[in-house]
């Protein structure tokens, strides 16, 4: 027989309480991996928007505004930039270095949810996560000669509840309550859920995004209403040549490495447009705004399950007056005093174990539970078995709050007085 | 096999007085002898017991059990000694209530070789008449039942002393005679001495030997001296 055994049984006895402090440290441990979980998914939320590319191109101004708005669809755009500086990134002195770069520009929303306009290679070149080819869960990419055609992202297709064939019209600015445009766009895809901000957004050809200033101006005659609802700096040409976009999203050819930092420097010397490297933006801005905030909730999350271990201290000690008769009968068999004290200790760690254990299954269920919610608001999807790396300190980290909080209590069963306990009827 | 020389044992009361319990010039038990110690309560009946077993030191004074002196053995190599070769019989059984009769005396075992010999439990238990209760816990025993199981765990280390504090003080009149018998034979079966405590001269008149307290601890009051002393 074990002395882990024995120190089962001692808990089996006390049925009660031990299961009442098992409760009270599971939603400790449940609420450290809500924690985790969540810091986790928001971690993945923010990262991935930026994988697939290198650079962003975009005006002058704050680097933070650039990417919120070009990678996560936040924020007002900064401003826009000459496509003659586009194309020096595809024909000009940077196109040796340069992979591939799809032009951005925003301005418009349809019903909350961002217009960008842009380019079929957007989704035909282009990778998200890293090495992911965007795929078509309805439909296909639209065209660049149909410059009245867009795609939807997975959110916003579900929001919207538009399909394949039907139009929409998109409305000036960024917020609710612009002007909405007469021309429509006709939906001809909709993408696969990606788990990154462009679920969450409406794309159509870049031409016809610019267009529908160009025609409603050559049927009413009102060119200068036409920015009435714009925001920011972002400006739309009504011609059929685009002068300018929001921003360029750039891949950079990877060998010789290194390449990124020296296009980015030599962009940014120039008046026009700044270059930033998204994934150290984003990587920075996670940190700033979440970070801080990530170390407060594990902190306060800690805090409860250190309370939750004084619990088991204080249920355990409370038991040892009850025990010291039990105690002493163990010593007069023979156990010695580090036995004993082995055996409450054994107690502890088992009552933080289990605790541990119930906290795990109800933090992940609970995480479970709301999978659905959190694909819908931030694209990442959870499984009930999708574990985060830090967990694994819990066990130790529980072990060790049992070791420490079972350390009082089996000092006292450490200094039991055999003789005089087993004297007292029990 | 067992003896006792200047054993002397005081207890500090809360006034700050000392209390004289024992005071033992000298004190034998041979090997395999089965004896039984007579005296009044508050005697030091128990108090005796305990310090024979290690579970109390003696202010001065050897305990000896066969070459071994255990008031000079370290704490724990006394725990030790004490699993391997001391059993130990209560007046209240003192089975732990979490554990099955099997596990009781399994557990016994466990504290003095680290390792339980489930087939010499099973054995024990079978032959006081329990290997029918071996899974029931002591709630769920006889008050005859539980002295049983207590008698089989005492002898689970094959000690070579059994210590018995009145084992049947808390045994009905029917049970009573039963546990002495199991006792006597179980001791004589494994060649094992027996120093049992009693008050009831019931108990005393079935045992070759008799000692009574007050002619052997010079602390009794009313200390008597042996014929052979004088």
């Amino acid at each position: 027989m074990s002395l882990w055994k024995v120190a089962w049984r001692s808990i089996q006895q006390r049925f009660l309480v031990s299961a009442l402090t098992v409760v009270s440290m599971g939603l400790g441990v449940a609420l450290v991996v809500v924690v985790l979980v969540v810091y986790g998914v928001v971690y993945q939320s923010f990262h991935r928007g930026g994988e697939g590319y290198d650079l962003i191109v975009g005006a002058k101004g704050g680097r933070e505004q650039l990417v919120l708005n070009t990678v996560f669809y936040l924020s007002q755009p900064v401003g826009n930039i000459p496509y003659d500086f586009f194309e020096e990134l595809t024909i000009g002195k940077f196109a040796s270095t340069v992979e591939l770069a799809v032009p951005v520009c925003m301005g418009h929303n349809y019903q909350g949810f961002r217009v960008v306009g842009t380019v079929p290679e957007m989704f035909g070149e282009l990778k998200y996560r890293g090495d992911k080819s965007y795929e078509f869960a309805q439909g296909e990419n639209f065209k660049a000669e149909n410059h009245f055609d867009g795609v939807l992202g997975a959110t916003a297709a579900a929001r919207t509840k538009l399909l394949v064939g039907e139009t929409f019209q998109a409305v000036h600015g960024s917020g609710i309550g612009g002007r909405t445009h007469k021309q429509s766009f006709t939906v001809v895809g909709i993408l696969a859920p990606t788990g990154t901000p462009v679920d969450r957004a409406v794309f159509v050809n870049m031409y016809g995004f610019h267009d529908i200033h160009h025609a409603e101006s050559l049927t009413s005659g009102e060119e200068s209403e036409h920015h009435d609802g714009h925001e920011g700096d972002a400006h739309h040409e009504h011609f059929d040549q685009i002068k300018e976009i929001t921003a360029a999203l750039v891949c950079i050819q990877q060998y010789p490495p290194g390449r990124t930092d020296v296009v980015a420097r030599a962009i940014n010397k120039s008046q026009v447009a700044q270059a930033v490297v998204p994934a150290r933006v984003i990587a920075d801005l996670f940190e700033s705004v979440v970070g801080k905030l990530q170390w407060i909730l594990l902190g306060m999350a800690v805090l409860t399950t250190v309370v939750a271990g004084i619990g088991i201290m204080v249920s355990i000690y409370n038991s040892m007056s009850d025990r010291r008769h039990e105690i002493a009968v163990m010593r007069a068999l023979g156990a010695s005093r580090t036995t004993v004290m082995l055996i409450i200790m054994m107690e502890s760690i088992l009552l933080a174990l289990m605790g541990g254990a119930l906290g795990l299954l109800l933090g992940h269920g609970a995480i479970w539970a709301c999978s659905s919610l959190i694909a819908e608001w931030t694209g990442v999807a959870v499984g009930l078995l999708q574990f985060q790396r830090v967990e694994l300190i819990l066990i130790p980290g529980l072990i060790a709050l049992a070791a420490a909080v079972g350390y009082l209590p089996a000092m006292a069963a450490y200094r039991t007085d055999v003789s005089k306990s087993l004297i007292t009827t029990p | 096999m067992l003896f006792l020389k200047d054993l002397v044992k005081t207890f500090t009361q809360p006034d700050g007085s000392v209390l004289p319990v024992l005071d033992i010039p000298e004190f034998r038990v041979a090997a395999g002898e089965q004896m039984v110690l007579v005296g009044r309560s508050g005697c030091g009946k128990t108090t005796l017991l305990h310090v024979i077993a290690g579970i109390g030191r003696p202010d001065s004074g050897k305990v000896r059990i066969d070459d071994w002196d255990i008031t000079l053995m370290p704490e724990a190599e006394c725990d030790r000694f004490r699993a391997d070769r001391i059993g130990y019989v209560f007046q209240t059984f003192n089975l732990l209530a979490g554990f099955t009769a099997l596990e009781n005396v399994l557990l016994s075992m466990r504290f003095a070789r680290g390792r339980a010999d489930k087939a010499r439990a099973r054995h024990l238990l079978d032959r006081v008449g329990l290997s029918h209760r071996m899974t029931h816990r002591p709630a769920q025993l006889s008050v005859g039942e539980k002295q049983r199981v207590a008698v089989a765990r005492a002898l689970a280390n094959k000690p070579q002393l059994l210590l018995a504090d009145e084992p049947t003080a808390n045994v009905d009149a029917g049970h009573q005679q039963q546990i002495l018998d199991l006792i006597h034979e179980t001791c004589r079966e494994e060649n094992v001495a027996l120093v049992l405590v009693t008050h009831s001269d019931e108990v005393a008149e079935q045992f070759p030997r008799v000692d009574h307290l007050e002619e052997i601890n010079r602390s009794v009051v009313g200390y008597v001296q042996k014929d052979e002393d004088n």
